[in-house]
């Protein structure tokens, strides 16, 4: 949304209201904060943390939008407050800066993204077939590059409203996962199968792409289109395709 | 005896898990050794991420002709002979090995039209070098080490800082830290301790370095009585962003040079032509570093004083598919399209030539037990890096300094914890929140960064580094009266307060080393001795503690061997 004195560059300050709390409860706070050209949401955190309130709790690494550390929900969208500059927001009103939604509050703006890591450990690494070449050609890895961009941020577990909402945390993996099981799924020299993690523990039928990940994704990974369509669609051809149970039951497997 | 907190107990602590603390712990495990890695953020989070360009390894996947010799060669003389001689001959032999590892682990490298791993050029190396996924490398090695070594079983404990090293006599016994979230304190016994916690960036104003980048563990090492060598060489990045103030110092990949991107003034002049005419803007850093901040020095600058890189004469697809993210950098937070015209860049403190004192073999440092790798380490670089040398050397070093610490587990009982050191460092660690008169420690950190970047940069002198000693000495009453509000639950202002420490402790020993090197010499540039001095080419700097007195003494530089003084002799 333009802003008029945002134009003119006649405004010099903005209010963050920043959640401040934790597990047993908190509130926003608002914090006025001088505005530089270019600065970005994570450039006003520093400057609370630098001169008001030294021990708010704010996670960030690289600033740069490489690392995914700093996800936080500004005007209540799942944003990386590194790469959120604060022209692109109205500042004729608070801008509010809460914690992700779908991970337990440790304090402030910081939430325990543990969980995360646990799912990650169920998928099965990556397994080169038998006697592969090691030759792979660019037009292969093209479709795995994609999905390698992913910086962990985590906004897209953050949207998903079967984490989010539901709360499925322990029958849903999420888009991150789906994600990565895409990569490990699609790599070219990859020899193992995922589908029955997929369809039985990573809940991946719980998805009905409502493509709120994709809309999120900061790196820009089409989600949806590229990881979760195509990963649904090898578990319907190995579980629930006719022909492909017709075979199964022949083989005997 | 017991201490009233967790306790956990390993063959093999490894702190910090970037590439090199990664490498070390998947290494360490594979020798059957019990592993704990610490890290101060989530995993996948260390400034290995940040990585861009590439990872220099002599495959000779495009160039046919590289070969180790030839990177040795090119390592050596872009630091300016001052590499211990051995670990750039290491490395230089064992990085194409450790670049197919990763490939086997699942890594996705930008392929050649024949299947392999495709390499471009960079500053200083003679061939295309730089095995690369666009300008995104970091977080390919990064994301394929965290994923093996989650799988092979390594314990990771996130978010935990190590404030203290504790020997039993002269060895090393456990390290001692809080958890950033709760702010409990938390004991790891280990019979060897890797250290790979990368360097300082974080003490200048402009700088390309995460929060993290506290010298954490130089100042561990050093106050266990560790050696630390060199540590006047600081990299200046060439091209971090200048404009708008919030990004500047982000780090702008020298891949836009190696992919054919050019340097120019505000005259439009390709200055490197008067610097370095033969290899323009594919010189060392320290030489572009050194052109950029002369250019604007001298009134040729861009309009916010910095240098015009310029990849736009390149197709748009082709800067978008291989500069990814320097595209979107640009366009959402300086609103650039590099596509169509140049960015504005300047230097940015990029990166610790010096480091901790290693065994070229081991990455053992003096005390017996303790290992470093990495960015941590000292010696492969010399007095100035070649880019592309970071990534491998993480890998080549992490790997050697894995087996070497699960070696030295296998060897020793475990330590005995010390209850007095154990009640010093805890002691430490509260004393901010007993201050209710004390000063907070951001206004402390600005001032460091301020005097380190305008008196301890790029372009030195003895008036300069004298000053800035004298504004160390300054601080160091007020780190003793720094407090934290509020609670221990991850409370950034506390935290800062000990990284502050560190850093005030290791400019100390940046500044001593670079007031002693009377010479000019890759990234240390003294304006008062501006010619490299044959002695000092012969000699590094050693920085250890004694008592509690900081100390600097000369060394001699080991010597070369004839068969590799004969490679450095081949002009090619």
């Amino acid at each position: 949304m333009p802003d008029a004195t945002m134009e003119s560059g006649a405004m010099d300050e903005a209010i963050l209201r920043v959640f401040r709390g934790g597990a047993d409860g908190g509130k926003p706070v608002d914090y006025q904060v001088p505005v530089a050209p270019g600065m970005v949401v994570l450039d006003a955190l520093h400057s609370i943390q630098n001169h008001q309130s030294p021990d708010l709790a704010v996670r960030w690494n690289c600033k740069a939008g490489k690392c995914g550390s700093c996800s936080a929900e500004v005007n209540g969208r799942p944003r990386l407050t590194c790469k959120t500059r604060l022209d692109s927001l109205p500042l004729n009103e608070p801008i509010t800066v809460s914690p992700l939604q779908a991970f337990p509050l440790i304090k402030d703006l910081v939430t325990d993204v543990s969980w995360n890591y646990k799912i990650n450990k169920m998928i099965p690494a990556f397994q080169p077939r038998a006697g592969v070449e090691w030759k792979m050609y660019q037009r292969d890895v093209d479709r795995v590059q994609e999905f390698r961009k992913c910086i962990e941020c985590f906004l897209c577990q953050d949207v998903c409203h079967v984490l989010r909402d539901h709360a499925k945390q322990e029958s849903f993996g999420g888009p991150r996962f789906f994600v990565r099981t895409a990569c490990l799924e699609m790599h070219p020299l990859d020899g193992v199968s995922r589908t029955k993690l997929l369809k039985d523990e990573l809940g991946l039928g719980l998805c009905n792409i409502t493509k709120c990940c994709t809309e999120v994704c900061p790196e820009e990974i089409h989600i949806t289109d590229n990881a979760i369509i195509p990963l649904k669609e090898r578990v319907v051809d190995e579980y629930y395709d006719p022909v492909m149970m017709l075979v199964r039951k022949i083989r005997g497997a | 005896m017991t201490p009233p907190y967790e306790t956990h107990e390993h063959d093999v602590l490894i702190i910090g898990a970037g590439g090199a603390g990664l490498r070390a712990a998947i290494e360490a495990l594979a020798q059957g050794a019990r592993v704990g890695l610490v890290c101060k953020s989530l995993l996948g989070k260390a400034h290995t991420v940040m990585a861009e360009g590439g990872i220099a390894a002599a495959m000779g996947n495009v160039d046919k002709a590289d070969d180790w010799r030839t990177h040795f060669r090119d390592t050596m003389r872009g630091g300016k002979f001052l590499n211990n001689w051995r670990m750039a001959q290491l490395h230089a032999q064992e990085a194409p090995e450790r670049v197919r590892e990763l490939e086997q682990w699942g890594a996705l490298f930008d392929r050649t039209d024949d299947g392999q791993i495709l390499q471009r050029a960079f500053g200083g190396h003679t061939f295309k070098r730089l095995c690369h996924v666009g300008d995104r490398t970091g977080l390919e090695l990064i994301r394929t080490l965290q994923d093996r070594g989650v799988q092979q079983g390594i314990d990771v404990f996130m978010e935990c800082t190590i404030t203290r090293l504790l020997k039993d006599g002269d060895r090393i016994a456990a390290a001692f830290g809080y958890w950033r979230e709760q702010g409990r304190f938390v004991t790891f016994k280990a019979k060897s301790i890797v250290i790979a916690t990368g360097g300082i960036g974080k003490a200048w104003k402009i700088t390309s370095n995460s929060w993290e980048y506290t010298a954490d563990g130089m100042a561990l090492a050093y106050e266990v009585g560790a050696e630390l060598l060199d540590m006047e060489f600081v990299q200046f990045h060439p091209t971090g962003m200048v404009w708008p103030p919030g990004v500047q110092g982000i780090l702008v990949t020298e891949a836009v040079r190696g992919e054919g991107g050019t340097l120019k003034n505000n005259r439009g002049e390709r200055f490197m032509e008067k610097y370095d005419p033969k290899r323009m803007e594919l010189s060392t850093r320290d030489v572009v570093a050194r052109a950029i901040y002369t250019e604007v020095k001298e009134g040729r600058g861009s309009i916010h004083g910095g240098a015009y890189l310029d990849i736009s004469h390149k197709p748009a697809e082709y800067v978008k598919k291989k500069l990814p993210s320097m595209y979107h950098q640009f366009k959402e937070l300086a609103d650039v399209d590099i596509t169509t015209g140049p960015m504005e860049v300047g230097p940015t403190c990029h990166y610790m030539m010096g480091g901790i004192r290693v065994d070229a073999e081991t990455g053992q440092s003096t005390v017996p037990g303790l290992f470093a790798a990495g960015e941590a380490a000292a010696g492969l670089h010399g007095s100035n890096r070649l880019g592309g040398n970071s990534l491998s050397d993480l890998l080549v070093f992490g790997k050697r300094a894995g087996k070497a610490a699960a070696d030295h587990a296998k060897s020793v009982q475990s330590g005995a914890l010390d209850n007095a050191q154990l009640q010093d460092a805890e002691r430490e660690m509260l004393a901010p929140f007993e201050r209710s008169d004390g000063e907070f420690p951001y206004e402390i950190h600005r001032e460091l960064q301020d005097f380190m970047q305008s008196l301890v940069g790029i372009f030195r002198t003895e008036e300069d580094l004298q000053k800035a000693l004298g504004e160390l000495e300054k601080l160091k009453p007020r780190l003793q009266r720094m407090r934290a509000d509020g609670s221990r639950m991850f409370n950034p202002g506390w935290h800062l307060t000990r990284d502050l420490r560190s850093m005030v402790l290791i400019s100390e020993a940046v500044t001593r080393s670079a007031l002693a090197r009377r010479e000019s010499r890759g990234a240390h540039s003294r304006i008062d001795y501006p010619n490299f001095d044959d002695a000092w080419g012969k000699q590094n700097n050693i920085i250890v503690k004694r008592g509690d007195q900081m100390t600097l003494e000369q060394r001699p530089v080991s010597e070369m061997p004839a068969d590799l003084k004969e490679i450095l002799a081949e002009d090619k």
